[in-house]
């Protein structure tokens, strides 16, 4: 659809950009003034920027096949702007697929050329998407200051309280690499042994990044050892479905 | 403690500020749209793809800012639902962050390192995309590669397994029963098979997993084991 690849298009694309971009920049310029009143030094703050930007490589590419996905239906700009903003590539194709498939019967592979069907998918993924917006300026304050009223009531009990909340989430996820998997084109679940496989070479590689800070003490890897815990499991799983893993 | 409380304030403001921003925003993108092209959705297709869509993602999204945010902070939630992308990137990258730095999530210094490590991941990602974007014709035979395919199919547990072992090594015994749980849950029950299609849906059961670590906790802690 010509409308797609208009110049007003990529001028939201840019204002999108622009808008998380500075939004990023200014919570990082406050964060870090903050950071350095108490008392933590700009090396360090320097070494988690580096670190995170390092670490959000490999999910950042993850991000793009979803944009390529969508890209098929909606052409680029449009991924582009849902998935840089409030997006995520776990919500925008489901989203996209219940309104190009569930509402009209069309296609995801197909490119959308009809106007109603392009406007019902951009209003959907808006819409379905704005909770965050709404409740975390209404109750952020209150769920922060009943995390606060835990540790200061018991400060032992409210460190424990808030590892078992991350460890509630990493159990689900977990969970999720154990759970049976569809094969598309096949029918009947399997369970992922490149999935498990992986999961244990990443926690293997970060032991060994471990012994190597610890033991050895090459300081510098701690702030890379989860990027390379990361990709150096990915790569495996490639080298594992090569062996025939399924 | 002056100081801090009016750090805090002063999060929550400009926080509201820049998520009442945000909305605008991201309705320029459909309301730009429309009028350009002269449509609107019909009513009828509109509640038919909404409710699809919303019964899942409203309910995801809004357990999502109840059980992340005590682990990102004031600024990192703030910054992490707008900027998206908290489950598999936001989140992980607060807590690598933390880990680095040895503070602990949910103090006034986890909640400065998590907004950092948000912030430039966020900005990280947004280039990233917009490289993406304007290199999709070239890129996407490297990116829909059948040699890569494994490595992307397999992020999540690249992530959780390298996450998961330092908080497990250092808190086996909060971790047991989740963990356990979890694990029969997701294995044993046909009923939860769907997420494994839809990979968004995991965030249904953080909670779930969030109750049983902090039941099992404070079993412990009640206990005297922990």
């Amino acid at each position: 659809m010509e409308i797609l690849t208009r110049w007003w298009m990529y001028a939201i694309a840019a204002l999108v950009m622009a808008f998380v971009i500075s939004q990023s920049l200014f919570f990082l310029i406050k964060a870090s003034n903050r950071a350095m009143e108490l008392g933590i030094s700009r090396k360090d703050i320097t070494k988690v920027i580096t670190s995170s930007m390092i670490f959000s490589i490999a999910p950042s590419i993850a991000i793009l096949l979803g944009l390529v996905t969508l890209a098929k239906s909606l052409g680029i700009i449009i991924p582009w702007i849902r998935l840089s903003v409030l997006g995520a590539v776990t919500y925008e194709l489901p989203a996209a697929v219940n309104v190009v498939s569930g509402v009209f019967g069309l296609s995801m592979g197909d490119p959308v050329i009809i106007p109603q069907v392009l406007v019902t998918v951009l209003w959907v993924m808006t819409f379905g998407i704005i909770p965050p917006l709404i409740i975390v300026p209404l109750f952020l304050k209150k769920i922060q200051s009943g995390v606060v009223g835990i540790r200061r009531k018991d400060s032992k009990w409210g460190e424990h309280f808030m590892t078992a909340m991350f460890l509630g989430m990493i159990s689900a996820f977990l969970g999720y690499v154990l759970a049976p998997k569809i094969q598309p084109g096949i029918e009947g679940y399997y369970i992922s042994i490149t999935a498990i496989l992986t999961l244990i070479t990443s926690a293997a590689v970060m032991v060994i990044c471990g012994i190597l800070v610890n033991k050895y003490k090459h300081e510098w890897l701690k702030s890379y050892a989860i990027p390379f815990s990361m990709i150096g499991s990915m790569l495996m799983a490639i080298l594992y479905t090569f062996m025939g893993v399924r | 403690m002056n100081q801090n409380y009016s750090y805090n304030e002063r999060i929550h403001t400009w926080g509201r500020i820049w998520m009442f921003c945000a909305l605008l925003v991201i309705f320029t993108l459909p309301l730009t749209v429309s009028i350009m092209l002269g449509e609107w959705p019909e009513p009828a297709n509109f509640l038919k793809g909404f409710a699809a869509t919303a019964v899942i993602f409203w309910t995801v999204t809004t357990i999502e800012v109840f059980t992340f945010s005590p682990m990102l902070g004031n600024g990192g939630t703030y910054l992490g639902f707008v900027t998206g992308n908290i489950t598999n990137l936001k989140v992980p990258a607060a807590l690598n962050a933390m880990q680095t730095l040895d503070v602990k999530m949910g103090t006034d210094e986890g909640d400065v390192i998590s907004t950092i490590a948000i912030a430039a991941s966020s900005i990280i990602t947004t280039l990233i995309i917009a490289g993406g974007a304007l290199l999709l014709i070239p890129l996407t035979p490297v990116l829909e590669s059948p040699f890569l395919k494994p490595a992307f199919d397999n992020i999540v547990p690249a992530l959780f397994g390298a996450l998961g072992v330092v908080y497990i090594a250092k808190s086996w015994k909060i971790a047991a029963a989740p963990i356990i749980f979890m694990a029969m849950l997701f294995l044993l029950l046909p009923l939860v098979i769907a997420p494994a299609a839809v990979p968004g849906l995991v965030g249904l059961f953080v909670p779930l997993g969030c109750i049983i670590a902090i039941t099992s906790a404070r079993i412990l802690y009640k206990t005297g084991k922990i």
